[in-house]
């Protein structure tokens, strides 16, 4: 490796620098507070955590997991995100008497990035986790706090989209018989790859009706009509179970008030093997990426060894603040420039200023290098010479 | 307004056929100028003129909603887009050529091509450990010359394996172009997307039961 510059950070990481801090202090409030409102309750969780147990149970894959080991020998993982170590808090002890339990959290997580190495690799998340409710009026209370956070921020154009993997795994099983044929076709929907999707399709050995109901699953996108032609497609228990639990949302989501934000999009698959029923997107105007996902993950807690549905979303503040319309620099800081002979003077004015909500520098003049370059930072009071005079 | 990525050369022209065909109104020439970008307002399109390997990374970025890639910058970039319709234009194929009755070198195997992704991975389930040799363009050379036994490259025709003295070994796969879409654009237009997608199918549908 060539030698370091002195100014360089491990790839991938990044300072936030005054103005980027306050915007995201601004969006993380604006988020927090409706998350509170909603009866979540923050948490914090260590930034390492065991490899083995935490590291393993996450959803993110292994090669982006950044390892280092304590002075034991044990593997540590940075947090690659908050549900793994979550559920193994709820798991522990938060979770008592089978009644649901409603938490938050903003932090950094640590994802090792593997192409354009400037992406970034440490970003903060903010999300909820409501463990023990398996209702889908749980599923539904997810995307509407998340929909409500978003607005609360001042986001306006976004959309989300609402999937269902135990429709996907039913409609696989039923027609390919199983589930190792399924996780192929599974396989070409998490890679996006519609068109190796059809041509697999194509080649297996199946009837023509069949062959058509797994290539009819790419179409069904849209709103509740999505759901009727869902609802064809499908003879087993389990797959129409889905389907019930998806009109039930959209009834939820309906009473909320918040359908118009939501396209069902049942060829959605965000993860191999994590989600185990509902499961989410969602997308700005703006940003080539998504802004977050969520979704039911029913197995995860039976890891930590106890058995607890759950569901949440978790939203990248940087991704969210690039699709919000461009703040204003709003951090005026006033600055109280003295001479020593008036200092108890401008003790005492720096004073009476903060008490009425303002920030204030107090800053000796002999300490400044160049008082122009200095003056165009701050709006300037000076208390020089001789006292009682100003200026 | 619909913002397409579109490799410059033979696909770009092969690809406004289709999408003229599908009824889309595109003036008959305007390729001509050296302009990057190109609006249809009658359309609401915008086609943004970039190097093949670069659609991949315009779409991904959503600064391009669509684009029109060959499933071999798609298979060697493996980015995080939709790939939704294979155009079925610009028909070749990813192989494995050399020098006639060569063998890869048991001391220093090494491979030659512009695909470094597709050709490790393909060595690899072969079983095989080579070394990679990363090259821009005139792979062809490399085993002339001794650079390397084995290139991995696109052939069609194989009309400049053959004028070089190579032959083809393997084929890795067989590349189209296809239409990709970034997954954002996919949720926020997605009934302009849709509706595009729709025509171009019906298209290409009718276009293969002309073959037929």
């Amino acid at each position: 490796m060539s030698k370091l510059f002195t100014f360089e950070k491990p790839l991938g990481m990044r300072d936030t620098l005054p103005f980027l801090y306050n915007v995201k202090k601004r969006v993380r409030q604006a988020m927090a507070q409706e998350l509170e409102q909603w009866g979540y309750e923050f948490i914090e969780t260590p930034t390492l955590e065991y490899y083995e147990t935490v590291g393993t149970a996450s959803a993110i894959a292994d090669h982006q997991l950044f390892k280092l080991l304590d002075q034991q020998g044990h593997t540590l993982v940075l947090r690659p995100d908050m549900t793994a170590p979550i559920a193994r808090l709820a798991a522990s002890r938060l979770y008592q008497h089978g009644n649901p339990l409603r938490l938050a959290y903003h932090a950094n997580v640590f994802r090792a990035q593997q192409r354009e190495g400037g992406r970034p690799a440490e970003f903060e998340q903010i999300g909820v986790e409501c463990i023990g409710d398996g209702t889908v009026t749980a599923d539904a209370e997810v995307i509407r706090l998340m929909i409500a956070a978003l607005e609360n921020v001042g986001l306006e154009r976004f959309a989300v989209a609402v999937g269902h993997i135990g429709y996907v795994n039913a409609l696989f099983v039923d027609v390919l018989g199983n589930e190792e044929r399924a996780n192929v076709l599974r396989r070409f929907l998490y890679e996006k790859n519609y068109v190796g999707y059809r041509h697999h399709v194509k080649s297996l050995p199946l009837s023509s009706i069949d062959q058509q109901r797994l290539l009819k699953l790419l179409e069904l996108r849209g709103g509740t009509e999505a759901l009727a032609r869902a609802r064809e497609l499908v003879q087993t228990e389990e797959g129409k179970k889905a389907v019930e639990e998806l009109e039930e949302l959209w009834h939820a989501l309906k009473l909320f008030g918040v359908t118009e934000t939501i396209k069902i999009d049942l060829p959605l698959v965000s993860h191999m093997s994590y989600y185990t029923g509902i499961l989410f997107e969602v997308y700005a105007d703006g940003v080539g990426f998504p802004l977050g996902n969520g979704g039911r993950y029913d197995e995860l807690l039976e890891k930590f060894s106890c058995k607890a549905p759950a569901t949440g979303f978790g939203i990248r503040l940087d991704r969210l603040i690039e699709a919000l319309p461009e703040a204003a620099a709003d951090n005026e800081i006033e600055c109280i420039v003295f001479s020593q002979e008036r200092f108890a003077e401008a003790i005492q004015l720096a004073e009476e200023q903060r008490k009425k909500g303002k920030k204030v520098v107090l800053q000796h003049i002999a300490g400044i290098g160049d008082i122009d370059a200095y003056s165009k930072r701050y709006n300037i009071t000076y208390l020089l010479g001789r006292a009682g005079k100003e200026n | 307004m619909l913002t397409i990525a579109m490799p410059k050369g033979r696909i770009f022209e092969e690809a406004l056929e289709l999408l003229r065909k599908a009824g889309y109104a595109l003036p008959p020439e305007f390729v001509e100028s050296r302009k990057l970008m190109i609006d249809i307002p009658e359309e609401e399109m915008r086609f943004i003129l970039a190097k093949p390997m670069d659609v991949v990374t315009y779409v991904e970025h959503g600064v391009a909603d669509l684009g029109i890639a060959g499933k071999d910058v798609l298979l060697e970039e493996e980015r995080d887009v939709y790939e939704l319709l294979d155009l079925r234009i610009s028909q070749c194929r990813l192989a494995v050529a050399g020098l006639p009755n060569s063998r890869l070198n048991d001391i220093a195997p090494r491979v030659a091509t512009k695909y470094p992704n597709v050709a490790s991975s393909y060595f690899r389930e072969q079983g095989e450990q080579v070394e990679i040799i990363p090259l821009n363009g005139s792979i062809e050379l490399a085993p002339l010359i001794g650079l390397a036994d084995r290139i991995v490259d696109i052939v069609s025709t194989g009309r400049t394996l053959k004028e070089n003295g190579l032959v083809e070994f393997e084929t890795i796969a067989n590349v189209t172009s296809r239409l990709i879409v970034n997954p954002v654009s996919y949720r926020m237009k997605d009934e302009k997307i849709d509706e595009l997608v729709e025509r171009l199918a019906a298209v290409i549908a009718n276009e293969e039961k002309a073959v037929l």
